[in-house]
């Protein structure tokens, strides 16, 4: 286990690698000027060239690129141009409250999500079941910068029962998770529906009936342990799609996490906080993907068989010849 | 004789696909006695898992049907009893050996707990004494104690199988369903499959209903037989009765289609003909369109099973004295 927790870890250098070079070139080649932006209309043009020489940003892509991955591989991801603090300390700064976005986000939609996946495969074709999947029609359709204002417009206008922004008391955290979750709520749904329909169609069901055991503990003992691999597979994903549509959900609630600073950071072409945001959600992303696999094995006993060698010799053929 | 322990009367199951109605067991009845073995032999399609799925009551619905009937076990019915009186039985005084053994078994679920879960299901015991009976159970179909907490994917096709026998004979059950439970096993595992259930079942002097379409595995381990065609018993009696003295032109034609070493047959003699389309039976005797005795009010009515000798029935108009 602990070798294939090392493999994966190796493999997410190539990864961050890869994203990095992609952001890299993707701002290096944006149109605009960091200098221009920084310095404002009335700068000279020496002013200008001065700083574009203090940042460095008049050497070659290559130089610049390099230069920049020195730097990341010492954990210094640069100095923001706006406010001259360090990129790390700033994202840090504001990183966890988008993972505890992201991550309510994720929790949410995995209890309402896998509940109602189950009532609905358990009873397919009923009236919940109609409602359920018609919800998740609509969940999935809905983009979420909408609904989110939709959300601000009727519960924090015209009712004025929730605040529509900031972060400061449990009710404020109400609006921007769910219309993060939503998306997310009707896809893991949609999932475990179909997933749970699957499964309690296998014999071993029939066989758990057969036993005498109650309906609740066939479903939750029996079926579902078996549906959650591609179900934990979508949660997994849809935490990296939140950390992405965090951005929008904090733009939108005015929130002080990584997506609002990046998204001001982008309007200021300040290069440094874009790349390193960017890397930082590759990177919990990555984490998150790893913890997914770790928890295929502990789901799956035949997974799980793949990974950790068998601790005695003898278990297999052992049994097989001794007749009846 | 003992008492009889399983009684069904008049079942009729269907199945509704779409608008089309798949009429599986027609009019089906038999009873069998305490600590007797029936075998019940038929092709496939011809209703016998049905009759197993009825009998335990978990026929899936929708699509499929008890439309009328009884099946009376010790003496209640168990059409009309609630779910959790069911639950109750199931497992614990009738149980039932599936086909397949590789899907029978839940793969995240150890081969011991899923022993195990049957004991604490039916008893107040404790974990350590659940365990235990657990091993003593694998014990008992061949399989070592110390492969409790191994997983299905570990063992063999032929393991599985013990392994589900352990759990259905795990509470004693009065009444065993085995059904087909060799088919999916090679010839050599069969035969240790075949011989540990009967070994087992003599020495729990449990009730057994075979459901097999070998002749031969019958005339090893059962008392009784039933020969079923599209849905219906057309020959029941004791092996006797079925092998030697064979009245049913259905039956007679099965005997025909197995090698016989005595004699010396260049070929071998099938039925002509499939089984009838089940949503649309002939009006008369389902056997009709392939009976090679078949006369012209075979196609008309339907005939009731009738007595030939003592325990010996026979739905077939040859026999009927009128």
């Amino acid at each position: 286990m602990l070798r294939f927790i090392g493999k994966r870890i190796l493999m997410m250098i190539p990864v961050l690698l890869g994203v990095s070079l992609i952001i890299f070139t993707m701002m290096y080649f944006t149109p605009g000027d960091a200098a221009d932006m920084l310095l404002g209309d009335s700068a000279t043009i020496e002013q200008k060239e001065q700083l574009r020489n203090d940042l460095k940003l008049n050497e070659p892509y290559l130089v610049q690129y390099i230069n920049y991955m020195k730097g990341v591989l010492c954990g210094n991801l640069g100095t923001s141009y706006s406010t001259k603090r360090p990129v790390t300390e700033e994202l840090l700064d504001r990183f966890p409250t988008t993972v505890k976005l992201a991550g309510a986000g994720v929790l949410l939609s995995l209890c309402f999500g896998v509940t109602m996946g189950i009532i609905s495969a358990t009873k397919q074709y009923s009236i919940f079941d109609n409602l359920a999947t018609s919800f998740s029609l609509l969940g999935v359709s809905i983009p979420n910068f909408w609904l989110a204002l939709m959300l601000i417009i009727i519960f924090a206008v015209n009712w004025k029962i929730l605040p529509p922004s900031g972060l400061s008391t449990p009710l404020h955290w109400i609006l921007p998770i769910i219309s993060l979750g939503m998306n997310s709520t009707a896809t893991i749904m949609r999932m475990t529906r179909s997933s749970m329909l699957e499964v309690v169609r296998q014999d071993y069901i029939r066989t758990a009936r057969a036993k005498g055991q109650k309906e609740l503990f066939v479903i939750l003992r029996h079926a579902l342990p078996n549906a959650l691999i591609p179900i934990i597979t979508v949660a997994g994903l849809q935490f990296g799609r939140l950390m992405g549509g965090a951005v929008m959900a904090e733009t939108v609630f005015s929130i002080a996490g990584i997506g609002k600073l990046m998204v001001d950071a982008i309007k200021l072409q300040n290069y440094p906080i874009v790349q390193g945001g960017v890397l930082l959600i590759a990177f919990s992303t990555s984490i998150v993907n790893l913890i997914i696999d770790i928890l295929y094995a502990f789901v799956d006993p035949r997974i799980r068989s793949q990974y950790i060698k068998p601790k005695k010799t003898q278990t297999a053929g052992k049994g097989a010849v001794t007749n009846a | 004789m003992a008492e009889p322990i399983l009684e069904v009367r008049n079942l009729t199951v269907e199945y509704t696909s779409g608008k089309s109605i798949v009429q599986a067991v027609n009019n089906l009845s038999f009873t069998l006695e305490r600590g007797e073995a029936l075998g019940l032999v038929g092709e496939t399609g011809a209703g016998k898992t049905t009759t197993a799925l009825s009998i335990m009551q978990l026929i899936t619905s929708p699509p499929g049907r008890i439309k009328s009937g009884e099946i009376i076990f010790e003496g209640r019915d168990l059409t009309k009893l609630s779910q959790s009186e069911l639950r109750k039985l199931r497992g614990e005084k009738i149980s039932m050996i599936f086909q397949d053994p590789m899907t029978a078994l839940n793969p995240v679920i150890t081969v011991g707990d899923q022993i195990c879960e049957v004991i604490h299901l039916h008893e107040k015991v404790s974990r350590l004494e659940a365990t235990q009976r657990a091993k003593k159970m694998l014990e008992m179909v061949g399989i070592p104690g110390e492969r409790y907490s191994d997983y299905p994917h570990q063992f063999s096709g032929g393991m599985k199988q013990r392994v589900i026998i352990a759990i259905a004979l795990a509470r004693n059950p009065s009444l065993l369903i085995a059904d087909e439970p060799t088919t999916a096993l090679d010839v050599t595992i069969q035969a240790q499959v075949l011989e540990m259930i009967e070994r087992i079942i003599k020495e729990l002097k449990t009730t057994l209903i075979l459901i097999t379409h070998d002749l031969g595995v019958v005339a090893d381990i059962c008392d009784k037989a039933a020969i079923m065609y599209a849905g219906e018993i057309v020959e029941y009696g004791t092996l006797d009765h079925i092998y030697n003295h064979t009245m049913h032109p259905y039956s007679i034609g099965l005997f025909g289609s197995i090698p016989n070493f005595n004699e010396d047959v260049r070929r071998l003699k099938p039925i002509k003909g499939l089984m009838p389309d089940p949503t649309n039976l002939p009006k008369g005797c389902s056997f009709c369109l392939r009976c090679p005795d078949c006369q012209d009010r075979c196609t008309k009515e339907k005939f009731s099973p009738v007595e030939v000798a003592p325990g010996h029935i026979v739905r077939c108009v040859k026999y009927i004295n009128d």
